[in-house]
């Protein structure tokens, strides 16, 4: 196991570099591209959580996607503790597989409705974890339960799907990752289907799930107080494109890249209430078939300067350790 | 409050009948005034959609009015009592006095009509007499007010996007120059920017035309930014009803509060928040006493066996607990200045 030297950053568990994806399409009769993920760095670290916030659209599911192997990528390279993953096939593949777990957005699409909780669960762990013992078995079913909070656990393993409540369920979903082992995360919006009122509980419950299991987690939304309230760190993305990442608090305390600046101010903000305050940009995001040149944003952006409109701005450091992709933030421009 | 425009009393539904009907509505009372924009807020399965339906007499089967009354005053001083006006007087008030943009109502345009030509055709059905000319000079006017570019007037609904779509509901809806415009969760399909847009716009027609709004949402932290007064229900009843400000500042009610701290703050300190204990009750098995008692954490012996009525002056609670007691007590929030 330890042939790999250990990697510089000890508690980088998955990273990814200049991650892409392309989705064939065909309009008429000419073969196109949707540039749906564009050159993506991303870095999940053990005990932490990264959000990753963007509007609909803007590519945050198929990153999740990619980092799970679920899709091929079209460029790329995806590492686990320092290894790159290739082969979608094989043993080390599988491997990966029960290292990153995904959690969808609904639980009611993602859980089997004809299995219980309890056949939910032993199938992972079997899988997982072959030559379990029946004992070991029920004392790791109960276990998963404890773990997210379904106690006491008896009262949820005969129960179907349709039987528990949103919430349940999707703690169900969070237990059937965990029953794999895994250090690594990946939440696709898994609050954004749930009540209001419990969506808190479960993002709570998945804080502390991070701190005890040590876990790297990548909490995907559209919900960026959200990401304030539960991310150490969040990541903006916009028409396939990073725009923004750095410490979640400096993030949406001092946005730095206007696009994160307009998605700030349009969140609803009880503290400012009466309507007229300044919105920074309109109009709508890019076709991504065919993106505008240079900044995606620069066709709303009212900072848009010259260059703009050709050069793509590279990922420059902003202010407080940020990495912001935006030429305001090139200290070496020409004047 | 200046004169309302909309008096809903004691309104009642069932889906179902005997031991097994939801009872989904429950003695509902709610007034609109004239110009007020009034935010209904709840969790999904309150029964804000099913309020919207029965008030505009829309209520899908097995959906039943058991009782109840909803009037509406026209500004020429005439009262109409909708649930029981003859069905075809009923249907020229609906978009004439009454507009109503339904949930996922962007997803209802005829997908093979011109939007244009969609808006013309609601016009027409209720203005007959009107020559076409003017219709469609009129429906220009109204993409204009809903900020889609006249142009786009001949595109199918394909081509537009979700927010483009939900603004032609919008103008659709203020077509006829209504008096009331009801919007039942109009936002939540969108990005927040396109929200944030839409949501500015609805505010400046309403100044410019003067209509009245209910606007529908799960999302409570937008309406206290946007809505004058926020009606708070929970299974199937009103639980809190005051200005906006008011709720935000002081909610009395223990799951007005729990809902607001089931926001995170987006500015100030950052603390830890748990959201609401427990889940929403079933609509078919309800407790006898406060349906909130089971999750609430203020509740005592009295809440278990009585349900308290909503009640107050001009702030509406429906809660034991005395107005200055532990849930002001406990969120330590300041007060309104
Ligand atoms: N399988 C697919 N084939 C073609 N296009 C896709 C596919 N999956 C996603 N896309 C497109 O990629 C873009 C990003 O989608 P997605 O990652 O789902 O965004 P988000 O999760 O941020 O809403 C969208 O334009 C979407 O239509
Ligand atoms: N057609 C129907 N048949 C039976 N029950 C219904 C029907 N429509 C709504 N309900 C029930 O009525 C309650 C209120 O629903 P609804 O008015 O849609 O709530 P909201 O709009 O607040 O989400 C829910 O518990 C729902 O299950
Ligand atoms: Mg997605
Ligand atoms: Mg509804």
């Amino acid at each position: 196991m330890a042939e790999t030297p250990p990697p510089p950053d000890d508690r980088v568990v998955l990273s990814a570099r200049g991650l892409t994806k392309h989705f064939p399409v065909r309009k008429g009769l000419r073969r196109k591209a949707v540039r749906a993920v564009e050159s993506v760095d991303l870095t999940l670290r053990r005990g932490s959580v990264v959000a990753l916030v963007g509007e609909s659209g803007s590519g945050k599911s198929t990153v999740a996607r990619l980092l799970a192997m679920l899709h091929p990528a079209t460029a790329g390279e995806v590492r686990l503790r320092g290894e790159p993953v290739s082969a979608r096939f094989g043993r080390r593949f599988r491997a990966y597989c029960r290292q990153v777990q995904m959690i969808f957005q609904d639980p009611f699409a993602s859980l089997n409705p004809v299995h219980t909780v309890r056949y939910i669960l032993t199938r992972s762990l079997r899988i997982h974890h072959a030559g379990l013992s029946t004992p070991e078995l029920t004392a790791r079913l109960a276990g998963l339960l404890e773990q997210v909070h379904l106690t006491p656990p008896e009262r949820y393993l005969d129960k179907f799907p349709h039987e528990l409540s949103g919430g349940q369920r999707q703690r169900v979903s969070i237990a059937r990752a965990l029953g794999a082992g895994p250090s690594v995360l990946l939440a696709d919006e898994p609050v954004s289907m749930l009540d209001v009122s419990i969506r808190l509980g479960v993002l709570n419950l998945l804080r502390e799930l991070t701190t005890e299991l040590d876990l790297a987690v990548l909490y995907i939304t559209h919900d960026i107080a959200s990401a304030r309230y539960f991310a150490d760190t969040t990541v903006v993305m916009y028409a396939g494109e990073i725009v923004e990442s750095g410490d979640s608090e400096a993030v949406t305390q001092d946005p730095a890249h206007p696009y994160t600046r307009l998605l700030i101010a349009s969140a609803p903000d009880p503290d400012r209430p009466g309507g007229d305050r300044e919105i920074p940009a309109r109009g709508e995001p890019p076709s991504l078939i065919t993106p505008p040149p240079g900044c995606r944003f620069h066709p709303r952006c009212p900072q848009a300067m010259e260059r703009c409109r050709t050069q793509a701005p590279p990922a420059l450091p902003g202010p407080g350790g940020r990495a912001v992709a935006c030429w305001l933030y090139d200290t070496e421009a020409p004047e | 409050m200046n004169q309302p425009v909309l008096e809903i009393s004691g309104l009642s539904v069932d889906y179902g009948y005997h031991d097994d009907a939801v009872h989904a509505l429950r003695d509902v009372s709610l007034s609109l005034g004239r110009g007020e924009v009034l935010g209904l807020a709840g969790e999904s399965g309150c029964g804000k959609s099913t309020l919207a339906y029965a008030a505009t007499r829309l209520l899908p089967p097995p959906g039943l009015i058991t009782g109840g009354e909803v009037l509406f005053h026209s500004r020429t001083g005439e009262t109409l009592d909708l649930l029981r006006l003859p069905d075809d007087e009923l249907r020229a008030a609906r978009w004439d006095e009454i507009a109503i943009v339904f949930q996922g109502a962007m997803n209802s345009l005829n997908p093979v009509r011109r939007v244009g030509r969609q808006l013309t055709d609601v016009m027409a059905a209720h203005r007959p007499g009107v020559p076409m000319s003017v219709h469609k000079g009129r429906a220009r006017e109204l993409l204009g007010l809903v900020g889609i570019p006249a142009d786009r007037m001949p595109a199918y609904p394909h081509q537009l996007s979700g927010g483009q779509r939900q603004r032609v509901m919008i103008a659709m809806a203020l077509a006829l120059d209504p008096q009331v415009v009801i919007m039942d969760e109009p936002t939540t399909a969108l990005d927040v920017v396109t929200q944030r847009q839409i949501v500015e716009r609805l505010i400046a027609l309403r100044a410019e035309l003067g209509f009245s709004v209910v606007f529908i949402t799960h999302d409570v932290s937008l309406l206290i930014e946007m809505a004058d007064r926020i009606a708070v229900m929970y299974a199937g009843r009103i639980v809190e009803d005051a200005p906006a400000a008011e709720i935000y500042a002081e909610p009395r009610h223990p799951y007005t509060r729990g809902l607001l701290g089931s926001f995170p703050p987006l500015r100030g300190p950052r603390r830890a928040l748990s959201g609401i204990p427990g889940a929403p009750p079933d609509l078919a098995s309800l407790p006898p006493g406060c349906a909130f008692a089971p999750r609430c954490p203020h509740a005592f012996a009295r809440c278990e066996g009585e349900r308290p009525e909503l009640s107050g002056g001009r702030r509406l609670s429906a809660c034991f607990l005395p107005a200055d007691g532990p849930v002001a007590a406990v969120q330590g929030v300041a007060p309104v200045e």
